[in-house]
């Protein structure tokens, strides 16, 4: 389990169970809420499509984070079940019929089923082996989702219905603070969700399959059982992120699942905190906001620097490439972990410890 | 027939230089036990620094490969040296994801200096073409296959018979009990690194002249993961049987349906890992705790 700061004696096991454990925990998530629900309000639309995007990678890299860092599974075929949540929500609500919300939560369904049949190879394979499988299907679906032409109808993509319920649609000039609500809501009931299956058995047994395999079958875990239910979780996690890609952006295509976005995923859990909740959300805030911050930082330094705006496709990809490589060489516990020591730091300030 | 005969050329020069990218992940792999996924960037450096060279600096072939395996060698000992002897004990993930970061930075360098649009370079290979069987088969795609076959004997008689060759595979086989002997298991680190990038460049160079120099080339990076699981991680004869095969089907996949061959490598991978995941030529590990 994560620290905790001294000074804290749970009385019974709910007090140790309970999420909120300090007067500070409580403060904090009273301010963070605040500044959430002000947020749409203090925002330019621009500025509010990269929340949206923020917290629609926010529950891809939970998904991600459940396989990777609770459950020791290495996994670059993120790309390929996004995708699978894209298409399967697009096709089911445009061409199906279905209405938004249920072909969402079949998305998840069928992305969940995805997971477990790319997960049994998992079964057999470890470390190198396993990234391997899970780049071919991530190869594999994108070169299918590209291909198959009675998916796009032979135009190369694929249009989603936009965001609508019995009768209600999305109006245009409230395109992104209506998405925002609904993407807080979704992101915020699936981070409870998450955190909530790390104190059942379920979610330690997945973490006893992370650090010794062969210790958590000698206590009784089922390996088998453990492992394709973390597939599962974890792929319908990003399958709810592609199923609302695809109906935020209205269009669906193949370069948006590719590798790279499978390797951005990763950058995400690890910059964020491997094998923490929180960490995922801080993590796809943050690789997220490089992109337009540096573009941003380009254009105020445009006539100084113009060397900035000419290379920005580059630099944005080199920066992000080059925070990866700092955290794993400084900070390989993430985001999550450097929160921790600077709150941990200030809670007994001016005492160490 | 004819048209058998032309992708099976074509398949053999690119399986051909697909072995000389699955070497150095090879060699990497087994000194370090890092899993290399920059690879495809180091053909790609490889490529920039023979094309600046040889195209820009005007100095003749042989040098100008020379000047290439310099820089490439250079970069490949500085890349050990800061950024994955660091790292050493961390977790899988970790220098995966290490690696992957630099083939960021390396592919947006490249970018920045050169810009997104392929350079024609002036071709150094023999042109024209050669009558074989009735097929008409480009003379440079022979030429590739030759001097990639030579390349790869030449390493396979270094890691044989070469004191540093020996050393290598004494590191490889472990580390420890190499250390005991008194080979600098560092130093095997680093020579890896050098050798890898090294023959990262002849396949970069030998792909730039049968093709153009482009960003594209990085893409055969991930090719190599296919060639090393089938060939089995665990000699040079492996890796060229296994760049050989990926390469023809990839060839015939085209020839049977036009781009199938993106995804081609990858359906043989699959095959591969649930039917003998060690490999053709690999061994079967015993895992201990």
């Amino acid at each position: 389990m994560p620290s905790r700061a001294t000074g804290i004696d749970p009385r019974s096991y709910e007090a140790d169970l309970r999420l909120l454990q300090t007067r500070g925990d409580k403060l904090r998530l009273a301010l963070g809420l605040v500044a959430i629900l002000a947020l749409p309000f203090a925002l330019n639309n621009y500025w509010l499509g990269i929340v949206n995007a923020i917290g629609i990678a926010a529950i891809g890299a939970i998904g991600l984070n459940i396989l990777v860092g609770f459950t020791g599974q290495i996994s670059l075929g993120q790309g390929g079940f996004l995708a699978v949540g894209a298409f399967s929500s697009a096709l089911l609500a445009g061409r199906g019929g279905l209405p938004i919300p249920l072909a969402v939560a079949a998305a998840v369904v069928v992305t969940a089923a995805a997971g477990v049949i790319v997960g049994l190879p998992a079964l057999r394979l470890k470390g190198l082996y396993l990234v391997i499988a899970t780049l071919a299907s991530q190869e594999i679906i994108v070169f299918v989702v590209r291909r198959w032409r009675w998916l796009t109808g032979g135009q190369g993509y694929l249009e989603a219905p936009p965001l609508g319920v019995l009768g209600w649609h999305v109006q245009r000039a409230a395109f992104e603070r209506t998405w925002y609500w609904v993407i807080l809501v979704t992101a915020a009931l699936g981070a409870l969700a998450a955190r909530n299956v790390f104190r059942t058995a379920l979610g330690r047994s997945f973490m006893a399959v992370r650090d010794q395999e062969v210790a958590a079958s000698t206590i009784g875990v089922n390996l088998t059982r453990a492992k394709l239910t973390a597939f599962a979780l974890s792929s319908g996690y990003v399958g709810l992120a592609g199923a609302l890609t695809a109906h935020y952006t209205e269009i669906v295509t193949w370069e948006r699942f590719t590798l790279d976005v499978s390797v951005q995923y990763v950058g995400m859990i690890i910059v964020g905190g491997l094998g923490s909740i929180a960490g995922s959300i801080y993590g796809a805030a943050f690789l997220m906001l490089v992109p337009p911050l540096l573009s941003a930082l380009a254009d105020a330094v445009r006539d100084t620097a113009p060397f900035l705006a000419d290379q920005l496709p580059a630099l944005q990809v080199a920066a992000v490439g080059l925070i990866i490589i700092l955290f794993l060489r400084f900070e390989p516990r993430g985001l999550d972990r450097l929160w921790r020591r600077i709150r941990d730091y200030f809670g007994s300030w001016p005492f160490r410890y | 027939m004819t048209q058998f005969i032309q992708l099976t050329v074509y398949g053999l020069a690119n399986g051909a230089i697909l072995a000389l990218a699955a070497l150095g992940f090879v060699l990497i792999y087994k000194a370090t036990r890092v899993i290399n996924f920059a690879q495809g960037e180091f053909l790609l450096v490889g490529a920039y620094a023979f094309y600046s060279a040889f195209a820009l600096l005007q100095l003749p072939a042989m040098l100008a490969i020379v000047v290439a395996v310099i820089i490439a060698a250079a970069l490949g000992v500085a890349i050990e040296r800061l950024v994955l002897r660091p790292l050493l004990g961390e977790e899988p993930i970790a220098v995966i994801m290490v690696t992957i970061g630099l083939s960021a930075v390396l592919k947006a360098a490249v970018q920045v200096f050169y810009g997104t649009t392929p350079r024609v370079m002036p071709k150094f290979l023999p042109r024209g073409s050669v009558d074989i069987l009735g097929a008409i088969v480009p003379t440079d795609r022979l030429v590739a296959i030759a001097v990639a076959a030579v390349v790869l004997a030449a390493f396979g008689a270094f890691l044989r018979w070469s004191r540093h060759g020996v050393a290598m595979r004494a590191v490889a086989d472990d580390p420890q009990a190499a250390l005991v002997q008194g080979i600098s298991v560092t130093r095997i680190s680093a020579l890896a690194w050098a050798m890898a990038a090294a023959s990262a460049v002849i396949g970069g160079v030998l792909i730039a002249d049968v093709a153009e120099v482009s960003q594209n080339l990085s893409s055969f990076g991930l090719v190599v993961f296919p060639v090393v699981i089938l060939g089995g991680l665990d000699s040079v004869l492996g890796t060229i049987v296994g760049g050989v095969v990926i390469g023809l089907v990839s060839q015939y996949a085209d020839g049977v349906s036009p781009g199938a061959s993106q995804v081609a490598p990858y359906l043989v991978l699959v095959v591969i890992l649930l039917v003998r995941p060690y490999g053709v030529f690999g061994q079967p590990r015993i895992e201990r705790m």
